[in-house]
């Protein structure tokens, strides 16, 4: 990919840009359309865009598998854990209300914590899958 | 407010033309060989379901269908290419049982369909079920304005959560048959090392599960018989 520059210099340009709307998207999600899901994938097409056209393999030092397989686990670990903090405040697993004294901003609280981490194992997921494909030609 | 009668006909004018547009890609889809092509029109497919999901006024559904559909898995679609051949095999002739088959399960949809509510009927039973209740108490019970997010986040949460389950263990499971790091590529598909070598990178799947990011520690141990240099660049 070194002789396109135009492709190499207007993804670098596009790449920050994502990863943005990326964040935008994951802690707007309560008030516009989005979620952690679809940011969780325009997060990792950033990572993806940055792989195809910089390089595989500077790609696999940014984002090393090993270490997106562990954090996809950390962002199911993220969900559950909201579940468990609720039980052990003395709520039923997944009632934000115990978050907060003001129940709106308890279920904010909740929902912002579940979104991130279903953000973060649907990122790393989408990467680690990515790189699994792209990896096994080489 | 209701929309007023050239809007409603606008909607459905645009509706056809998308459904035109998908149609035709579907039918130039079975009539290419190149499967880059292929894998070039599902992403155009998906841009098209997107928008179409748009108009719908399901912009969730729509942000999900242009990330997934036409983003990633058109990437993955072309990793996949970068894989096998690009180019389809030509088949001769029909395949008169597969024809069949096709025929009968696509009249059974279409018949199905018949039976659906037309798009915006408020006398649908989806209207008629909780639906009504989120939309009326959601904002109050659980605050956000967008609904769809209360509603996966809030009341749905426990499902939320087995999704992200699947998602994770998917991934997991992607990750662990394609061999997810380079050095199993290196080790496991050389062509001179196949055989008794898939004991070993075995071993080395194991050791990877146990300290994944040991990686360059790990590399001079799972590389036997003098592999590759790990880190290398290759491109």
């Amino acid at each position: 990919m070194k002789a396109h520059s135009v492709l190499r210099t207007s993804s670098k340009v596009l790449i920050p840009p994502i990863m943005l709307f990326g964040l935008y998207v994951q802690f707007h999600g309560d008030f516009g359309p989005g979620g952690g899901f679809q940011a969780g994938v325009l997060f990792a097409v950033a990572f993806i865009l940055y792989s195809l056209v910089i390089g595989f393999d500077k790609a696999r030092r940014v984002a090393p598998p090993g270490v997106m397989l562990s954090l996809s686990a950390v962002g199911l670990m993220i969900y559950v854990g909201t579940g468990f903090v609720t039980m052990f405040l003395g709520a039923n697993f997944l009632d934000y209300d115990v978050l907060a004294s003001n129940h709106i901003s308890a279920q904010h609280y909740g929902i912002i914590a579940v979104e991130v981490g279903v953000g973060v194992a649907v990122a790393t997921v989408m990467i680690g899958v990515f790189f699994a494909f792209a990896g096994r030609g080489r | 407010m209701e929309p007023s009668l050239l809007e409603q006909d606008f909607e459905y004018v645009l509706i056809f033309a998308m459904f035109v547009m998908t149609c035709a890609i579907a039918i130039s889809m079975v009539r290419m060989y190149s499967l880059f092509a292929m894998a070039m029109m599902t992403g155009i497919f998906s841009l098209f379901c997107a928008g179409l999901f748009i108009i719908m006024d399901a912009v969730d559904v729509a942000f999900t269908e242009a990330a997934v559909g036409a983003g990633m898995s058109t990437v993955l679609f072309l990793g996949t290419l970068a894989l096998t051949g690009s180019i389809e095999k030509r088949v001769k002739g029909v395949d008169k049982p597969a024809l069949l088959l096709v025929a009968v399960v696509g009249g059974m949809l279409l018949y199905g369909t018949s039976d659906l509510p037309d798009f915006g009927d408020p006398d649908a039973p989806i209207h008629h079920h909780v639906g009504n209740r989120y939309v009326q108490v959601s904002e109050a019970e659980v605050g956000p304005p967008n609904i769809v997010t209360s509603v996966l986040a809030a009341y749905r949460s426990y499902d939320t959560m087995g999704e992200v389950a699947v998602i994770f263990t998917a991934g997991l499971g992607v990750v662990i048959l394609l061999g997810g790091s380079q050095r199993f590529a290196r080790t496991r598909y050389k062509p001179d090392e196949e055989g008794d070598e898939n004991p070993t990178a075995l071993q080395a799947a194991d050791i990877d599960g146990a300290a994944g990011e040991a990686e360059g520690v790990q590399t001079a141990q799972a590389t036997p018989e003098g592999g590759p240099t790990p880190g290398k660049e290759t491109t």
